[in-house]
């Protein structure tokens, strides 16, 4: 029997950790309460009557049609394609034959936590080792029948081949289910030469079909037999309590079946529930009508008197002065630096929503001992985790007791990784005995997320004679996401200072990265490229400026800052926490300062961004390389009468190797939107501890008439392959707002740029 | 009861004549095309025609319906063939996530019907009230125009 089985469950754990936070902390979002050691394993072949499992992840149909499983969350970025078409390109299927499946939760999947941008880069090879398992299986039950030697045959467009000889994989599969699994170790994968699905422009996408009908299932659309929909008042301040409530008034609502106060909790936050009151009702309306007659008290708790704004003033201060060191080149402060050729500026940015056009809702039924949940989640094995202590089962014995299906999730961008909302309908289902979908209005997403931190970058530097810099200290203060794992952090971690701040990717004698402390009062969370959203707008920023006080290009100035092409590993430069989306100890996603000007130059070229303009307009651009990809961003404005108005935007991206083209270039499209309402009007502020935004109309998001012409130039690569999700995102809002600053000349620091301007 | 014709159904739904006709479709209908956004009027996901007219779901009564004919997602095309909408958002690979699509397409197929060469200001004014927070727009006007000329080309 091979020795590649399935992992046993304790082993399982002990590679990917009990909980989701204690890993989270050290992983720079890279591994989302998972280990990276936690890769998918193959299972012994079975036959189920509709099919033959060749593997964890394809079975071959009855009617020779594959069906092939995505294991990662799908959220927009099209990874229901691209996992399968890596799979079906190694096995030689063909794809019109090709079923993508969304896999449920299951160790045997290896690590699903779909954040960091993390799906391809991180398990690219574990991936196509899924499809060699099948391919080899099938080739061997081929060799068999030929009585040839395995090595002599191959697969081609859904057969087995040997010289004229063919067989399909229908005919095949029986008797590839009946052999032993291979090592997979010896496996040999299929060489870049010879892919036929990977890289393929035009590839048909999984799911659009069901899309464009109306018949995709997302997380709202689960409907259950005799089910109760909840819609839950939650305390307005983190960490509040219900204190008292009435409820005979909601009770009165026709269709309202039962008012339950959920349980209260401690902190730390986690990504547990918020405590509240649930009404249930046979139907979503009379659930809301219902909701809306309660009478809660609350006791608000500690964080009573946040302020989002003098919050901000609070940072603004800390970030001026000397914070915790996180990486150090030289001695920048015995130097004294030259006020004539010295910029010092500190940029801010407020908290942020995710805003995904679905709001969360997750659905659970007890029955017995066992308990079946359905979840929009990015994250399905931890929720399954958070599951079993809800229902104070043993996660190693009981495991099997809870049944985690994942549903297609309209948007995320780091929210839905979160499973506070699947916990609340577990322990209503809990509560009542019913199945129990819990539904949040938009009222209630925008009101208890996991936001963005609201952060403030401090940059001083002098220009050397030939407009470089050798001196230069740079800080950046937020509340860390750590602290929702544990409330006494007062720092941001390594992993968040390896997100565009102290892997800043410039050779500077005398250099020094800091962040001060900060207490923390709001749930704080992955927003779509995280700390990466703060650190390029300032540094972005920065070297606008820089060369302004220069009189040279921003394209120049880049250039000069990056100096040599070379590999760059910040850990030999004075930072040796750097994390590098977990990537820090592979060879070949270290950073490559050529791979920054690649797209740099690429991007100015194809847009035209180093054009003379009329007066009113101006072109911006910036840089910035995370999640293991290089983006640089251009884009034009014009500003007439302090009113801004975006005309066009560019995007050039080199994620290394391309599995799915046209999802790329989807990836950059959604970035450059979102980068436009993030850099222009969303903001989401706190007063007397509770968020003071409701809905699209307190939270604006871009709508089509806002959007301009948008360009994406994907670079051809050949390394390694990078993130997808997240990348595009950093260096469009300061390319936005160098591009105010050559239209207008005013200098947009502090986000959004309508507090500034008009937009 | 209040009764009205989805989808080419004649159907009686039994709920109260003020639920809002997107919990209607939703819940008692149980035809889940039809999507939650912000329950204000605002984004455009909930959007289904009302005698052919696109309107906001959420903020319809069900009573509104009365006796008038509910296009959804699930009835734009048949079942031989999608609408040119359908087709034009698979040709054009339009959908991220989807959940915004439903009420795109509706809003759309409403303006191809009274305008079947829109400029790029109608597609910009029919389409304003549809948000995606996943940045579809640009597909979205690509599609629509592809969509246009090939109703024009059926016509003609
Ligand atoms: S849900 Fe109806 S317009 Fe948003
Ligand atoms: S496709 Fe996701 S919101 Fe439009």
């Amino acid at each position: 029997m091979s020795q590649v089985s399935i992992l046993n469950r304790r082993q399982f754990i002990a590679l990917t950790g009990r909980t989701g936070g204690a890993l989270m902390l050290g992983s720079a979002f890279g591994g989302l309460g998972l280990s990276t050691s936690a890769v998918a394993q193959a299972v012994l072949p079975k036959s189920d009557g509709l099919g033959e499992q060749l593997g964890a992840f394809v079975t071959i149909k009855n009617d020779g049609s594959v069906d092939i499983i995505c294991h990662r969350a799908e959220m927009g970025q099209g990874i229901l394609t691209s996992v399968p078409q890596i799979i079906a390109d190694e096995l030689g299927a063909d794809w019109s034959q090709v079923n993508a499946i969304l896999g449920n939760a299951d160790p045997k999947y290896g690590d699903q936590s779909t954040g960091g941008s993390a799906s391809i880069r991180k398990h690219f090879t574990h991936i196509r080792q899924m499809g060699a398992v099948a391919r080899d299986l099938l080739e061997q039950a081929a060799a068999n029948q030929w009585n040839v030697k395995k090595s002599k045959v191959r697969t081609q467009n859904h057969e087995v081949i040997y010289k004229s000889r063919r067989l399909s994989f229908a005919e095949l599969a029986e008797a590839a289910a009946k052999l032993p699994l291979p090592d997979l170790d010896s496996l040999e994968l299929k060489s870049r030469a010879d892919y036929t699905l990977i890289g393929k422009e035009d590839i048909a996408l999984q799911g659009l079909e069901k899309i464009v009908t109306g018949k995709a299932t997302y997380a709202q659309d689960i409907q259950l037999p005799g089910m109760l929909i909840a819609s839950i008042e939650r305390p307005p301040v983190v960490g509040g309590k219900v204190k008292s409530f009435d409820a005979s008034e909601a009770k009165k609502i026709s269709g309202v079946v039962d008012v339950i106060q959920l349980k209260d909790r401690s902190f730390p936050v986690n990504v547990k529930p918020v405590s509240g009151v649930a009404v249930l009702a046979t139907n979503t309306w009379a659930a809301i009508e219902g909701r809306k007659k309660l009478k809660v008290e609350w006791d608000h708790g500690p964080n009573v008197s946040h302020d989002s704004e003098t919050y901000k003033a609070e940072l603004v201060k800390k970030v001026a002065r000397k914070g915790k060191e996180a990486r150090v080149e030289g001695d920048v402060y015995s130097h004294t630096f030259n006020a004539s050729r010295t910029i010092e500026a500190t940029y801010t940015v407020p908290y942020h929503h995710h805003m995904s056009m679905e709001t969360p809702a997750a659905t659970a039924v007890i029955e017995g001992d066992r308990c079946r949940v359905w979840s929009g989640t990015q994250a399905a094995q931890w929720g399954k985790r958070l599951v079993l202590e809800e229902l104070g089962l043993d996660e190693e014995a009981d495991y099997d007791k809870v049944e985690f299906n994942t549903t297609l999730m309209g948007g995320a961008f780091g929210r839905k990784s979160k499973n506070d909302f699947t916990v609340e309908a577990v322990e209503l289902a809990k509560a009542t005995g019913k199945p129990v979908k819990v539904v949040w209005s938009r009222e209630d997403d925008v009101k208890h997320g996991f936001y963005h931190s609201t952060a403030a970058n401090y940059i001083k530097a002098e220009l050397t004679d030939d407009n470089r810099s050798d001196h230069w200290i740079q800080r950046v203060v937020a509340p860390p996401i750590a602290w929702i794992f544990d409330d006494k952090t007062t720092h941001l971690t390594n992993g968040d200072l390896s997100l565009g701040f102290a892997d800043i990717p410039f050779n500077i004698e005398n250099l020094s990265c800091e962040t001060p402390e900060i207490t923390t009062h709001v749930r704080t969370g992955w927003l779509r490229s995280v700390g990466n959203i703060n650190n390029a707008f300032a540094l972005g920023s920065f070297v606008d400026e820089l060369a302004n006080k220069a009189g040279i290009s921003t394209q120049k100035m880049w250039l000069n800052l990056l100096g040599k092409d070379r590999k760059f590993d910040p850990r030999g430069e004075g930072f040796e926490g750097y994390t590098h989306y977990g990537q820090a100890d592979k060879e070949e996603y270290l950073l490559e300062i050529a791979r920054f000007k690649g797209v740099l130059n690429e991007v100015v070229t194809k847009s035209g961004a180093s054009e003379k303009l009329p007066d009113g307009q101006g072109w911006g651009i910036s840089i910035a390389a995370s999640f293991n990809s290089y983006a640089a961003a251009a884009t034009k404005v014009s500003v007439i009468d302090d009113k801004v108005t975006v005309l066009e935007m560019h995007t050039a991206i080199d994620c290394g190797l391309v599995i799915t083209p046209d999802r790329v270039r989807s990836q950059m499209e959604g970035a450059m939107i979102m980068g436009l309402s993030m850099a222009l009007e969303s903001e989401i502020t706190m007063k007397d501890g509770a968020i003071v935004q409701n809905n699209f109309y307190d939270y604006p998001v871009s709508r089509m008439p806002q959007v301009p012409d948008l360009y994406v130039h994907l670079i051809k690569s050949n390394d390694a392959p990078g993130g997808v999700g997240e990348p595009g995102l950093p260096p469009i809002l300061p390319s936005i707002t160098n591009a105010i600053f050559h239209a207008s000349g005013t200098r947009i620091r502090d986000l959004p740029v309508k507090k500034t301007m008009k937009v | 009861m209040v009764k009205l014709t989805l989808n080419n159904k004649a159907l009686s739904l039994d709920a109260d004549p003020a639920m809002p006709l997107l919990y209607a479709i939703r819940d008692i209908a149980e035809l889940t095309g039809t999507k939650f956004g912000c329950g204000l009027g605002l984004c455009g996901a909930c959007t289904v025609h009302l005698n052919g007219a696109p309107i906001r779901s959420c903020v319809t009564p069900l009573s509104a319906a009365q006796g008038k004919t509910i296009t959804t997602i699930e009835g734009l095309g048949n079942d031989d063939a999608m609408h040119p909408v359908q087709a034009a958002w698979l040709a054009n690979k339009v959908p991220q996530c989807g959940y915004c699509q439903s009420g795109q397409m509706m809003s759309a197929a409403a303006l191809l019907e009274s305008n079947d060469a829109p400029s790029d200001s109608d597609i910009e004014t029919a389409m304003q009230g549809n948000i995606c927070r996943c940045g579809t727009y640009p597909r979205i006007k690509k599609a629509i125009k592809e969509a246009a000329e090939n109703i024009q080309k059926a016509k003609s």
